[in-house]
């Protein structure tokens, strides 16, 4: 009776403490999603879109920053996705077995979740350093290189789900191997490689560390690749840490575009992929 | 007809190689890192040698540097974060694989993945400007009459009550890698077969227990990749930490309260004003080390979940 009855109440406690847990770790999404669209929704205003960063004490936007954050971001998209998806495409049809493709993944899997400002410190080294000055071209191959693993990843993972037979259907009507990939095998996973894409999208709007010594900021409206180019996120970094209070409102609102597009991206994939995922 | 044969075959060989060389590429990215990284710091490796990683020093003007502090500051706040996250992600694993009723776990299970989602800045943000000053005036002073008056471990939670340093840095980090840690024990809790956990409940064991000594057993090898896992976000992890380290790399005593100072908080902090030279090198070492850290620590957690996957697909 007596152990039964311990049992049962360690049982409980266990069970009204994991369900605890998950109430903990829902409190916080909601309290930091609640904070940043209640700050960012009192900071938003068209002027935002319409007016540079502002020297502090006057009223301006975020037009520099957001400009430079879209065209940094499109740059390392373009750079990294062929290259990505190339290497994928080795991994998941080629080098399934290889010396290569084994160290490549292990590999691939470690700069995963490697410090971003480690990559933001090899940029610096092997491009500003040399080049001797910081500019928005760095800043882009900083996030290139935080694209190429997260794409790499989905792009293999999605290629090898695609059942054999089609492969081979494609082979007995005599088409050669990459004919076969690009036709049939990347085809039919096309859907799952997007997703990959808009997660490394997503992952890097946000970015900043990677930025802090590339690209720096601007105070100014540029358009030069080889010159430092304003960004949300650096720019968010500046402002929040000041002192000043119509700084620290843009900040605010630089959060909540960013915060919204990320989540708007992480949602839009997971509808594409539900989709590929219905296919088979 | 041999022709278009022919055709195919070379487009085949220019395609493969094409492939590959872009696998190489990504692998080559690894070695120029250690590389690039390792020759930008071999003005600071010189200079100081071993004595880098002993001294506590941190005087740019006297060009004298030492890699004590900001490494003091990346372990402990990431021991902080995992001795809160450990915890806290088990119970949100048990509760999305064992106790949600089944129409909960998607909607449960996406929003724990969208915390992940949420760039660092917004932790960083969050922290300085909402959590700080609430924890400095609430949660801090009951800290130190509570914990703080116990002896041995009393003096961590005592000092000023400011709201920033490196006990708030440590918690930013837990709320930042409970997702990954919960998501992939999540996802070990679900390798387990069904028909071992049955077997333990018609035996008449509680749900506990078969979480606690069927689930957790077969899963332990897996379990302790998610916590690698999340170390090694923690260690790596920048915006949230510079936010909220409070960039002191002054250390007086032990005390969780005072500012203080990471790897990651004094390179995006620094980096960008250093003087070329000793100065810039001795930050690049700084971030060398958390490096080689970083990747020894994913790597274990690596190779623990291939075998825990690899198990797992033997057995069933």
């Amino acid at each position: 009776m007596n152990i039964k009855l311990k049992r049962k109440i360690i049982n409980s406690t266990a069970l009204l403490l994991s369900m605890a847990a998950m109430a903990f770790g829902l409190f916080w999404l909601i309290w930091i999603l609640w904070m940043v669209f209640e700050q960012g929704v009192s900071s938003l205003s068209l002027t935002l879109f319409t007016e540079n960063t502002p020297p502090p004490g006057s009223a301006g936007g975020l037009k520099n920053a957001i400009a430079g954050s879209v065209i940094m971001v499109g740059l390392a998209m373009l750079m990294a996705t062929p290259v990505a998806i190339l290497a994928g495409i080795y991994l998941a049809e080629y080098g399934r077995n290889t010396w290569l493709g084994k160290i490549t993944r292990f590999v691939n899997d470690i700069l995963l979740s490697a410090p971003s400002i480690v990559i933001g410190l090899f940029v610096y080294a092997v491009l500003v350093a040399q080049v001797g000055k910081f500019s928005a071209f760095a800043g882009a191959v900083a996030l290139a290189l935080l694209v190429i693993p997260v794409v790499v990843r989905t792009t293999e993972d999605m290629l090898i789900l695609v059942p054999n037979t089609l492969r081979e259907a494609a082979f007995a009507l005599g088409a050669p191997h990459w004919k076969v990939i690009m036709m049939v095998t990347l085809r039919s996973a096309k859907t799952g490689v997007v997703t990959g894409i808009l997660l490394a999208l997503a992952r890097i709007s946000g970015e900043t560390a990677p930025l802090l010594f590339t690209a720096l900021s601007n105070q100014f409206w540029s358009l030069d690749l080889s010159e430092p180019m304003a960004n949300l996120p650096v720019t968010i970094f500046k402002f929040a840490m000041s002192p000043f209070a119509d700084w620290q409102g843009l900040a605010w609102a630089g959060v909540f575009i960013i915060t919204m597009a990320v989540l708007l991206l992480n949602i839009i994939a997971r509808v594409v992929f539900r989709e590929s995922a219905t296919q088979y | 007809m041999n022709e278009s044969h022919n055709k195919g075959r070379l487009g085949d060989l220019l395609f493969l190689n094409l492939t590959r060389i872009f696998a190489a590429i990504t692998l080559a990215l690894l070695v120029g890192i250690v590389v690039s990284l390792t020759w930008s710091a071999m003005p600071s490796i010189k200079a100081f040698g071993f004595g880098f990683l002993t001294s506590s020093e941190w005087n740019p003007p006297a060009e004298r540097f030492g890699a004590l502090v900001p490494m003091y500051g990346t372990i402990v706040t990431s021991v902080i974060a995992l001795v809160i996250a450990i915890p806290i992600s088990f119970g949100i694993a048990l509760f999305l694989t064992e106790l949600s009723p089944t129409w909960l776990r998607r909607p449960l299970g996406i929003a724990i993945e969208l915390l992940a989602g949420i760039p660092s800045i917004v932790y960083g943000i969050w922290g300085l400007l909402v959590f700080a000053p609430i924890f400095g005036k609430y949660v801090q002073p009951w800290l130190a009459a509570t914990i703080g008056q116990v002896p041995l471990i009393g003096g961590l939670f005592q000092g000023p009550a400011l709201g920033i340093g490196i006990l708030a840095a440590g918690i930013i980090l837990a709320i930042m890698i409970i997702p990954f840690i919960a998501s992939v024990m999540r996802d070990v809790f679900e390798l387990v077969p069904p028909l071992l956990k049955e077997s333990c409940y018609g035996l008449g064991g509680t749900t506990w227990e078969v979480v606690w000594k069927v689930v957790l057993p077969y899963t332990r090898v897996g379990v302790i990749g998610g916590i690698m896992l999340g170390l090694g976000r923690a260690l790596g992890e920048t915006m949230a930490v510079t936010f909220i380290i409070g960039n002191a790399s002054l250390l007086s005593n032990f005390s969780l309260f005072l500012p203080g100072n990471s790897i990651t908080s004094a390179l995006a902090n620094e980096f960008a004003e250093a003087t070329p030279g000793l100065y810039t090198a001795a930050l690049v070492q700084l971030g060398l080390i958390l490096f080689v850290i970083t990747f020894v620590v994913l790597s274990l957690s690596k190779f623990l979940l291939l075998s825990m996957e690899k198990n797992s697909g033997g057995k069933q």
